[in-house]
């Protein structure tokens, strides 16, 4: 199986470079031929490059057979398969073996893309022009990785001695079940923006006239990004799940790296607006799109390279250069293509007012790019720091979470303010009708929260942290209030148009406009998230030794030590703790802290015990034992709201489906296209 | 009122600055601004590895300084000098330090007050182009009109 995948790979790689030489070929003979076929062999030759695509996905789908096969059949010749495999692992995490090391993971990179690639070219009647041009850029992209499969980083590798018994086992922080789906969820999203990527810059190369290419990539950047948006937050949850310390960000370079294209692209999707409805701002996208693919290629080799130290050094190697090179052809390629063509991406529209949508979304814009730039910035600063002052620093949660804070609380003011704006210009009425109810509704939330208790000049140490969850609060009530207002007004309308009642009404007016509601519900989805993370800043700790019928108490919660014992299994050998849960006085749950220790790998792992609800989760962790007393080490965290987090996520994950989802007026006069004959396909040609 | 209101905010200011620290919660704070000096890469009071050989120690030490009277930024130093400048989960030494935390709020105001300028700037030259489109009036500017509004006003 291992020469299968090798011969895979190889022709993978000759599929791709044929694509991309033959594609190139076919599009630079018709190159002044403009939607007019010419017979001269050109269309047939794009058309083998088309195929020779499509093929390159089956091959490469092959050769990733190849290595779940091998990963299955405990084929321990492969290096790959020894390293991050043993016989006593779990299926399922078998399977996810594929992208646990470097290799691996390069390999479902290169898969992912192909897989892309297949779709665009089997979809490329959308626009077969453009389609030959994105589809000859991708096999571009595929044939890089497809050198690093084949020369830097081979997945089939031999093991050169004799076969060993057993391998040596996964890495025990990857076999938890959300692991299973974070990492190709992740890359599907990374992977993703290489095709807004290449449309964006085939658009640019053959000058495409108009918009449409936008609308041909809408859905796949929305596709990208909740993709992305999924793998982001499921690594999330699984640190916090697993990783045991209490929290579920830690600004690692790995975890900088996948949120630096997610805002690049969140930034495009809101500009890419201004370009569709105003033809303002493109030489903005063009520049959104091609940074955001291009910072997918530089997460990959900050975290590959080891250039700056990570959590995630399992990844690690010498491939760095060739991200280095790579990333300069890309950037020289989009520079060159820009000042060839920038002339073709004049704006039809300036802006006519400080106080507008397009204002607003341009500064929404620039928030994002300061919050992508911070993140870069604190990423690469201990760098420079190395080069100016001989020393290293760590740049840790402290700078991160002072200096996006701020930022983050301003973007949430945006989220609010930016739907009650008007395109071109706000009148004053205008303003005063929509900001009213928002605005009564943030004074009527942080006189409440003040009443409650939540007062930060009283919070001593905490004061920043207070002042920064009261802020967000306030804020939150009012652009709730804005969108629940948004859908009210609109479903009175449809109300008044057609009789419905209020509930009936709201759910027409969604479907009359999947994309805007859709788009409100991710705001709200988003200003959701913002609560559950202002709820951190009154998170609480304690730690304890807990014998047999010890307790601990900590915020409402009683903790009392029932049993600690140690079990074991093939896989690996446990420790774990027994502990009622009482809230105020009555008891409500039992949690069972524990500690693996996982025999192949000789390393050891937490497993959190978990106590959710919407208003706090106590999150209990089995530390170990104190070798002189032989008693568990218990800590025990209150996470106020983190459910909201997670909550927070599914609305974004169903507000962008909800937009993906066609327009009930437009399918239905799509679908009475379909009924009558088709006269109007001379004219379409 | 206004007065009122002034002198409210000053209490509020007041209370902010001096009000003083418990030693738990100046030990809970500096103990998240280091870093554990083990190599796993998490905050000081946050590792959490059973037998890691750097954090008990280095939390022994901190109580320690804390019992000494040292103020927070002597603390810090005495760490650094001992570890090295990564055991700072931020960099707080002065100097180039400084940069880390002025960049951003550099670039943030300067894209905040960059665009507010650019905006105005575009509003002046679109003002002068507003008047050759109303006095544009054919059917054809009218109907370009209305696919414009149709457009601009779908979502």
């Amino acid at each position: 199986m291992p020469e299968f995948g090798w011969f895979s790979l190889l022709l993978a790689l000759g599929l791709s470079v044929y694509t991309l030489v033959a594609g190139a070929a076919a599009l630079w003979r018709t190159r002044r031929r403009v939607g007019v076929a010419v017979d001269d062999g050109s269309g047939r030759l794009g058309e083998t490059a088309r195929r020779a695509g499509i093929a390159s996905f089956i091959a490469l789908s092959c050769a990733a057979f190849a290595l779940v096969w091998a990963s299955f059949t405990n084929d321990y010749s492969v290096s790959y398969i020894l390293h991050h495999t043993n016989r006593a692992l779990n299926p399922a995490y078998k399977f996810s073996a594929l992208w646990s090391g470097q290799e691996g993971s390069l390999l479902l990179w290169a898969w992912l893309l192909s897989m892309y690639g297949f779709v665009l070219r089997v979809r490329h009647k959308v626009d077969v022009r453009l389609s030959a041009f994105a589809g000859t850029i991708l096999a571009g992209i595929q044939i890089f990785f497809l050198l690093l499969l084949n020369f830097a980083a081979p997945p089939f590798s031999i093991q050169p001695g004799p076969v060993a018994a057993d391998g040596f086992g996964l890495n025990p922080l990857l076999q938890y079940p959300e692991m299973v789906m974070h990492p190709p969820l992740l890359y599907l999203g990374y992977v993703g923006f290489s095709v807004p990527f290449a449309f964006a810059l085939g658009a640019l190369m053959m000058r495409y006239p108009g918009e449409k290419w936008i609308h041909i990539t809408r859905r796949w950047t929305m596709v990208t990004w909740l993709f992305l948006t999924c793998g982001i937050f499921m690594g999330a949850h699984w640190a916090y799940s697993v990783l045991g310390w209490g929290g579920y960000w830690g600004w690692d370079p790995v975890e900088n790296a996948s949120l630096m294209p997610w805002l690049t692209g969140t930034a495009f999707l809101h500009s890419v607006m201004m370009q569709e409805k105003r033809g303002m701002m493109k030489n903005w996208n063009v520049w959104l799109i091609f940074s955001t693919f291009m910072l997918t290629i530089l997460g990959t080799l900050l975290t590959r390279s080891g250039i700056v130290s990570s959590v995630h050094a399992f990844a690690q190697s010498d491939i760095g250069n060739w991200f280095y090179g790579f990333i300069i052809v890309i950037f020289a390629v989009c520079l060159f293509t820009f000042f060839k063509q920038r002339d073709h991406l004049k704006s039809e529209n300036r802006l006519e007012s400080l106080v507008s949508r397009e204002s607003s979304f341009l500064f929404n814009n620039l928030i994002l790019l300061v919050a992508c730039f911070t993140v870069l910035w604190g990423t690469l600063f201990p760098i420079l720091s190395e080069y100016v002052q001989g020393s290293k620093v760590t740049m840790g949660a402290p700078f991160y979470n002072r200096v996006n804070i701020p930022i983050g609380v301003f973007l949430l003011f945006l989220t609010g303010i930016g739907p009650l704006l008007a395109w071109r210009s706000t009148s004053l009425r205008s303003m005063r009708r929509n900001f009213v109810l928002p605005t009564v509704a943030m004074v009527v939330a942080l006189v409440t929260m003040v009443a409650v208790g939540l007062r930060p000049w009283n919070a001593g140490d905490d004061a920043r942290a207070t002042w920064f969850s009261l802020i967000t609060f306030t804020l939150a009530a009012g652009v709730i209030t804005a969108i629940a207002s948004e859908f009210l007004r609109g479903a009175a309308v449809v109300r008044t148009q057609t009789g419905k009642n209020l509930l009936k009404s709201t759910i027409l007016l969604v479907r009359r406009n999947t994309r805007r509601y859709g788009g409100y519900l991710v705001h709200f989805g988003i200003v959701v998230m913002f609560i559950g993370i202002a709820g951190g800043a009154f998170n609480q700790s304690h730690e304890q030794e807990m014998g047999y019928r010890d307790q601990m108490t900590l915020g409402p919660y009683r903790l009392v030590c029932q049993s600690f014992t140690q079990d074991s299994n093939p896989n690996y050998d446990t420790e774990y703790a027994l502990l009622d849960v009482y809230k105020y006085g009555k008891k409500i749950t039992q949690l069972a802290p524990e500690r693996r220790f996982y025999k192949a790998s000789q390393t050891s792992s937490t497993m959190v015990a978990l106590h959710s609800t919407l208003e706090n989760d106590l999150y209990v962790i089995y530390e170990g034992r104190n070798p002189d007393t032989d008693k568990p080490i218990i800590k025990v965290f209150i996470n106020p709201l983190m459910n909201w987090i997670w909550i927070g996520v599914l609305i974004v994950v169903l507000g962008t489906v909800l937009a993906l989802v066609p327009n009930m007026a437009r399918s239905a006069a799509r679908a009475r296209m379909e009924l009558e004959p088709p006269v109007a396909e001379a004219h379409h040609v | 009122m206004f007065s009122r209101f002034i002198s409210g905010a000053m209490v509020c200011l007041l209370a902010v600055v001096m009000l003083g620290a418990s030693p738990a919660s100046r030990f809970d704070k500096l103990g998240h601004e280091m870093m554990c000096a083990c190599g796993c890469g998490q905050i000081l009071l946050e590792c959490n590895h059973v037998g890691c050989p750097d954090s008990d120690r280095m939390i022994g030490e901190l109580r320690a300084q804390l019992k000494g009277g040292g103020a927070d930024t002597a603390i810090l130093n005495w760490f650094s000098t001992k570890y090295g400048p990564t055991i700072l989960a931020a960099p707080i030494r002065g100097g180039f330090d400084n940069v880390a935390w002025i960049t951003p709020m550099a670039v943030f105001l300067l894209a905040i007050v960059g665009t507010g300028f650019l905006v105005v700037i575009w509003k002046r030259r679109t003002r002068g182009a507003g008047v050759v489109v109303a006095a544009a009036g054919d059917a054809a500017t009218v109907d370009a009109m209305r696919e414009r509004i149709r457009r601009e006003t779908e979502y």
